[in-house]
């Protein structure tokens, strides 16, 4: 970052470029021109910091100034305050939620001293469109080590070595897995890049190639290398066009250096990249299935074995790895397998980046060491639960995950013992919910997706899910007994045992962890015809108070049904047998007269 | 050879590496029940989708029960079959296709062979839980001539997908829609009419539901035989007889022809004809033209398209229209014995006895569905009276025979009427790949030579393989010739005619994998090879039983010839038993 | 089984051999050649498939399998200003559910449907991965973030 004596980072992620981040940035541009500045301060477009909730984010460097929730029309203020006085913008500093102080410094928030950035190191520091500030951040240097000193078979131990696991779900060992691809002789392989982010909720895949396209490109060619691949494809969703585009430039900038294509640096490594798009299909980012679309095909999974290791893309061994996990490769032959290994937990090494969101304070794509636990993430990092709520759950992993309740907040955060509290890890989606979400509603929730999702190809994931699904919504509309809730948990239990891909195979997650963690809302909602929460529509029923009821019949008359009767100027009745509860009349009433219970 | 040993259910065994735990298991008598999963080794048929999930099995150290159709043999592998946990969860995952699944089996066209009926019978299903409030996937019915496609029946099984894309290359059938929704069905859930389906009936032979079904033309023949007007002639093709007696239990392979002719009788029918006539009078007309187009060949007629393709079959001439208009010169121009036999009895025969035409009704028994759209052709009618006016399949006959209460078992040996009854071996083998080629052998050898052709069995056409090719000598001139069964092997058998790399005289193609045995209106196989085979060997041994095993030696037919068509391939020949065809390929518009 | 004719303009199907072409009719590059087609055509109409199937010589049943597999992919036109509704978790629990529903009661139409004056089409997809911002609205490329059922109207108000 020579030549300049500051720089103005503006973020460039789909959330803040969805509030004008682009407009900011021409603004800041603009006004340094004003006062001839343009070429002792530079304005650099990101990729995104993570503090979504917060955003636009302007950053100031050197001095770490974060500017929070920036609109085009303060742009003169931070150059004629910030820029040209050295007097901070006091208005668009971050204020923290529980203290209400103002942290200037961007290391000093709440939001970030928890956090280690590995994965995510350079997103928000770098502009994701210039190969050349990647490679400022010792870019490329990995694969140039790797490709020059160091034999396919040691680079591959290194990786083993690291302990590095899978991000995209199962957790499977990436050494490995490049291990069992090298071993397969063919004369031709393939290295994919599962960037087919599905889970609703979840952002991190999509940050990272908006962010730091060139990380991920660099562990694709270092794979090549280790498992004998000179062919390397993207599979990317249709939905995330920035993420396209700046893949598109990097693979076209790293071509015109030399890092891709014939003889990657003069040796005999070539290695080329390719994009595929996704088209809208969530089980896609099951491995076969995902090859399968490639092939042009339904992206139906098929029974491993054999695995992509073996016969996979086109019929040849290919190495699916999603890109979480490729964007930690590159810094761990920087820094050396010890080095990450030392970070974690026993069984699971390095960070996890979690897309933070739901009823929190600070939403947002957040990377932690492995082994933080929930209430660090949720309470520190997060700020907290939203309008002071109390923290009811936090769904992590997703459609396959289960619901976390408060006794699981100290549960240090690592593959196993998520799994162990009856969730997973995922690829890193987490929701947190608080008293007013009513979990059977979230667990219908999560199955209306998987039944939306599901491929079916198999029995059980394609009729099983639905049948819990109407199931779910039966018990949300007030007709359910006890005994469904039995039901509820055989079916849950078959589903899981006999469906064929992980998307089944984990789709009952959701109804599971809440009938263990809260059966006694279950059990409200189908005995007591209650949903402690009140988000169940069928279960509410709207009162009018009397002593708040002047008798305005401002209600009986936009009622649709004419459920509400009584005389002008005497307390209203609503007729719970008429009652569509549509909730106009509350809407309408002026004195708080109407309640739902 | 790799062996494996593991533990099935505490039984130790041996088998060989890449054996399933389904095929393991049934190796030591243990029936593992599937409803996806069919394979016909010896067609190189393969459905496993791993789909049903009713063939789980607990295999131990395993998180999740596995697939047995599908999950290979490991060594050491400890497999048990019958576990509660594996029989609950079969019993809940059959309880969730049940309750996607119409109830109506009493008036179900499958009830009684359908494999769905047989598992809920298998697993004691009595009640279908959270049925009340269980959404089934509905669709539109849809009738063609040939096929119901009843979707609300289809369990996603995949295997007619299967059978129409692999087997048959067809492509009119793709699994659509997502999930719950998911179905098979043709481009964009249309009639099977507006896709290129060509009827063959492998979807149909091969559906473990009522999902896919005939259209039922019983109820007609029955309207017909009610009529004291009507003459009804009825005409059975050949391999009909070899598979009809296991409508009622008798052994697959069971020769049943007198019993059939028997039934007919006794349903009512005025005249009991044999296709195999037909078969015969097929052989003079194609077997003239075959050696017709050779000589001029010979003497170096470029015109002359070699080589000669048969078109018995009328899935594969539907399929040929569709996929290779361009070659549409090249297959012999006779019509089927169906239609053959159906243009001789409303002429000839009908002159004979003096019948009008209008009141003459001749039904056709075939194992085939796609012969109920070619009867319906325009081309085979006269003045919009069909030659043949309906056929049924062999299934359709067994049920009707089971409807008016006779014991088939105990009837007695019939014989057909003359004289469009008798038929010499060759026209019986028309039943089995490789069986037309090798009847029209027997006779153009004679014809081309002049000699008497001692040994009639040409056991190098005969067989299993979905491609097989044989040089028969027609005393020192070599013939080379190729067969295929199933659409897809015909395929690659026409790619060779179509790029001018073919190196034969003449190509038998039977579209069914197995030839008419294995057709589409056959009692189901459900994917037993071995059926196939014994059908196949009841139809050889009926060809051996024969007095005469040539067709130009069948009496009936020489005298067809000498009082009515003249000669083979003679004018009027051609005008009642020759056909054309026609570009049926998707056409592309532009709109200007 | 009956031949099957379709009518399309001449640039149409040149257009869909242009970019078939440019692919070299491979059949793994099916699912790029219909993102192309629909990019092109706003959907994927059965003509536009049958023109696929001829140029790439896959069956149209295959590729209609694929088309109704895929959500991105449609065979309905979309609306001029196509509304799409993040129904992601985020979203989901921050109240997108009730925005979907006010979008449909002021437009009358149902999510996957478009307004007869072809004006707007409303469709849900899952999560834009601009969770921030729950819940998030997209219409055309302009996303709205944060949005209330109350918010609605005004929004709608600027494409009218």
């Amino acid at each position: 970052m020579s030549g300049y004596s500051m720089h103005l980072l503006v973020c460039g992620g789909t959330g803040c470029r969805a509030s004008h981040s682009e407009e900011i940035e021409f603004k800041l541009r603009n006004e340094l021109e004003k006062r001839n500045l343009e070429d002792t301060v530079k304005v650099l477009s990101t990729g995104c910091f993570g503090f979504c909730e917060k955003g636009p984010i302007v950053k100031v460097m050197p001095d770490n100034t974060f500017y929070t929730g920036v609109t085009p029309g303060d742009a003169e203020d931070i150059i004629a305050e910030h820029v040209v006085l050295g007097r901070t913008v006091s208005r668009l500093i971050y204020e923290d939620p529980s203290s209400k102080e103002k942290v200037p410094d961007s290391k000093k928030m709440g939001f970030s001293k928890k956090q280690l950035r590995i994965a995510l190191r350079n997103c928000g520091f770098i502009n994701p469109e210039n190969i050349n500030e990647y490679i400022a951040r010792e870019g490329y240097m990995a694969l140039g080590n790797v490709i020059t000193d160091i034999s396919p078979e040691d680079a591959t131990r290194l990786v083993k070595d690291s302990g590095l696991r899978g991000r995209g779900g199962a957790g499977f060992s990436t050494g490995l897995k490049w291990e069992l691809t090298a071993a397969t002789p063919s004369d031709e392989k393939y290295v994919v890049c599962n960037a087919d982010e599905g889970d609703p909720g979840a952002f991190m895949d999509r940050s990272i190639l908006e962010g730091d396209p060139h990380n991920v490109l660099e562990a694709m060619a270092i794979c090549g290398y280790c498992i004998g691949a000179d062919k390397g494809l993207i599979y990317i969703r249709a939905e995330y066009p920035l993420a396209i585009e700046r893949l598109k430039t990097a693979i076209k900038q790293a071509r015109e250096y030399g890092l891709l294509g014939k003889n990657i640096m003069g040796s005999d490594f070539s290695f080329d990249i390719e994009l595929k798009y996704g088209a809208g299909a969530f089980v896609c980012g099951e491995e076969t299935a995902l090859i399968h679309s490639m092939e042009g095909l339904r992206g139906e999974p098929s029974l491993k074995p054999p695995f992509p290791s073996v016969k996979g893309y086109n019929g040849k061994p290919t190495n699916v790895n999603n890109v979480e996990t490729l964007a930690n490769v590159p810094i761990i032959f920087l820094k050396g397998a010890d080095w990450f290994s030392s970070i974690g937990t026993e069984k699971s090494k390095g960070t996890k980046v979690f897309a933070l969101a739901g009823k929190i304070n600070n939403v947002g794509l957040i990377e932690v060491p492995m082994g933080t636990t929930l209430r660090e993430v949720i309470f520190e990092i997060g700020g907290g639960i939203k309008d002071g709520k109390k923290f009811k759950a936090v769904q992590t992993g997703g459609p396959s995950g289960g619901c976390l309740t408060e006794n699981h907040l100290d549960t240090p955060i690592d593959f196993d013992n998520l799994i162990e509290a009856g969730s997973m890890m995922g690829s890193g989606g987490m929701i947190v919910m608080d008293e007013d979400d009513c979990m059977v509603s979230v667990a219908k929730f999560y199955l209306d997706f998987t039944v939306e999702e599901s491929c079916g190809k198999c029995a059980p994931c394609r009729i099983g899910n639905k049948r819990l699904y109407e199931l779910l919504d039966h018990i949300c509309s007030g007709k359910g007994k006890v005994e469904v809730l039995d039901r509820l948990r055989l079916m849950s239990e078959v589903i899981k045992d006999t469906s064929l891909c992980g998307l089944g195979q984990t789709s009952p997650n959701p109804v599971l962890s809440t009938l263990d963690n809260f059966y006694d809302e279950y059990h409200a909602h189908v005995s007591d015809k209650k949903c402690p929460a009140g988000q169940c529509k069928d279960l509410m029923e709207y009162f009018i108070i009397e002593e708040n009821c002047v008798g305005c019949t401002a209600c009986a008359r936009v009622c649709p049904v004419n459920a509400i009767t009584g005389e002008r100027k005497k307390p209203h009745e609503i007729n719970q047998d008429i009652c569509i509860k549509c909730g106009a009349c509350m809407e309408k009433c002026k004195f708080d007269a109407i309640i739902i219970q | 050879m790799d062996t494996i040993k593991l533990t099935i259910d505490n039984k130790q065994l041996e088998v060989e590496k890449g054996t399933s735990i389904y095929n393991a298991a049934k190796s030591i008598g243990i029936d593992i029940p599937v409803l996806c999963y069919m394979s016909m080794k010896d067609l190189c048929i393969e459905n496993k989708p791993a789909g049903c999930r009713i063939c789980v099995v607990e295999v131990e150290g395993r998180r999740n029960l596995a697939p047995s159709c599908s999950t290979d043999c490991q060594d050491n592998m400890v497999v048990r079959t019958h576990t509660p946990r594996v029989l609950n969860a079969r019993k809940t995952v059959l309880e969730f296709i049940l309750s996607d699944h119409p109830k109506d089996c009493l008036v179900c066209p499958k009830s009684g062979h359908c494999e769905l009926q047989d598992m809920a019978v298998k697993m004691g299903i009595r009640k279908i839980p959270g049925e009340e409030i269980a959404e089934m996937s509905t669709y539109r019915l849809d009738t063609s001539p040939s096929i119901i496609r009843d979707l609300d029946k289809c369990i996603m099984c995949r295997r007619c997908e299967t059978m129409c894309n692999e087997v048959q290359t067809v492509g009119a059938l793709s699994a659509v829609n997502r999930g719950f929704y998911a179905a098979v069905a043709p481009a964009f859930e249309q009639n099977l009419e507006h896709s290129p389906c060509t009827y063959c009936g492998q979807c149909v032979a091969v559906c473990p539901t009522g999902a896919l079904t005939e259209v039922d033309h019983t109820p007609e023949v029955m309207t017909h035989l009610a009529d004291p007007k009507k003459t009804v002639v009825v005409q059975t093709a050949p391999a009909v007889r070899a598979a009809l007696g296991e409508e009622f239990g008798l052994e697959p392979g069971t020769l049943v022809t007198g019993k059939m002719v028997t039934a007919l009788r006794q349903l009512g029918f005025d005249y009991v004809f044999d296709t195999d006539f037909a078969a015969d009078l097929t052989i003079m007309e194609e077997g003239t033209e075959l050696l017709n187009r050779l000589s001029a060949h010979l003497k170096g007629d470029k015109e002359i398209r070699l080589p000669i393709l048969t078109s018995c079959c009328p899935g594969w001439v539907n399929f040929f229209e569709t996929y290779f208009p361009d070659l549409k010169n090249v297959p012999s121009t006779s019509k089927s014995p169906q239609q053959m036999f159906g243009a001789i009895a409303k002429s000839y025969f009908a002159e004979k006895k003096e019948i009008r035409r209008e009141d003459m009704v001749v039904v056709s028994i075939m194992p085939c569905l796609a012969k109920k759209y070619e009867c319906q052709r325009d081309e085979f009618s006269v003045d919009g009276n069909p030659d043949v006016d309906l056929s049924i399949s062999t299934r359709e006959l067994a049920a009707f025979i089971k409807q008016a209460n006779i014991d088939f078992d105990s009837l007695p040996e019939g014989e057909f009427d003359n004289p469009l009854g008798e038929s010499t071996g060759a026209g019986v083998i028309f039943g089995a790949t490789g069986g037309v080629i090798e009847a029209a052998a027997r006779t153009a050898y004679e014809m081309h030579t002049g000699k008497n052709l001692e040994k009639v069995d040409f056991e190098q056409l005969r067989g299993m393989d979905g491609v097989r090719e044989a040089t028969v000598d027609f005393d020192g001139l070599p013939i080379n010739i190729g067969i295929a069964h199933g659409l897809g092997n015909a395929r690659k058998l026409l790619d060779d005619v179509r790029s001018g790399k073919s190196k034969y005289h003449a190509i038998e193609i039977m579209a069914c994998p197995g030839g008419c045995i294995g057709g589409g209106g056959q009692p189901q196989h459900h994917g037993q090879t071995e059926i196939l085979k014994a059908r196949a060997a009841a139809i050889y041994t009926e060809d051996k039983n024969k007095k005469i095993r040539k067709s130009h030696e069948n009496p009936f037919i020489k005298e067809l010839y000498s009082t009515y068509l003249g000669e083979p391939n003679s004018e009027l020949a051609h005008k009642l038993l020759h056909t054309k065809y026609f570009d049926k390929k998707k056409k592309i518009i532009v709109n200007q | 089984m009956s031949s099957i004719k379709i009518k399309l303009k001449k640039q149409d199907i040149d257009k869909i051999k242009e970019i078939t072409a440019s692919f070299n009719n491979e059949e793994h590059e099916l699912i790029n050649v219909l993102h192309k087609c629909q990019q092109h055509f706003g959907y994927l109409p059965a003509e536009v498939q049958e023109v696929i199937s001829d140029e790439m010589d896959i069956p149209t049943a295959k590729i209609y399998g694929i088309v109704t597999f895929y959500s991105f992919f449609t065979m309905t036109p979309k609306g001029k200003n196509p509304i799409s509704i993040c129904m992601g978790t985020a979203c989901y629990v921050r109240g997108g559910e009730k925005v979907l529903d006010e979008f449909k009661k002021e437009l009358g139409i149902e999510a996957g449907q478009t307004t007869k004056d072809g004006k707007f089409s409303i469709s849900s997809l899952r999560c834009v991965g601009a969770c921030g911002l729950a819940p998030v609205v997209l219409i055309g490329e302009k996303t709205y973030g944060r949005v209330a059922p109350d918010d609605v109207k005004e929004i709608l108000a600027e494409y009218k």
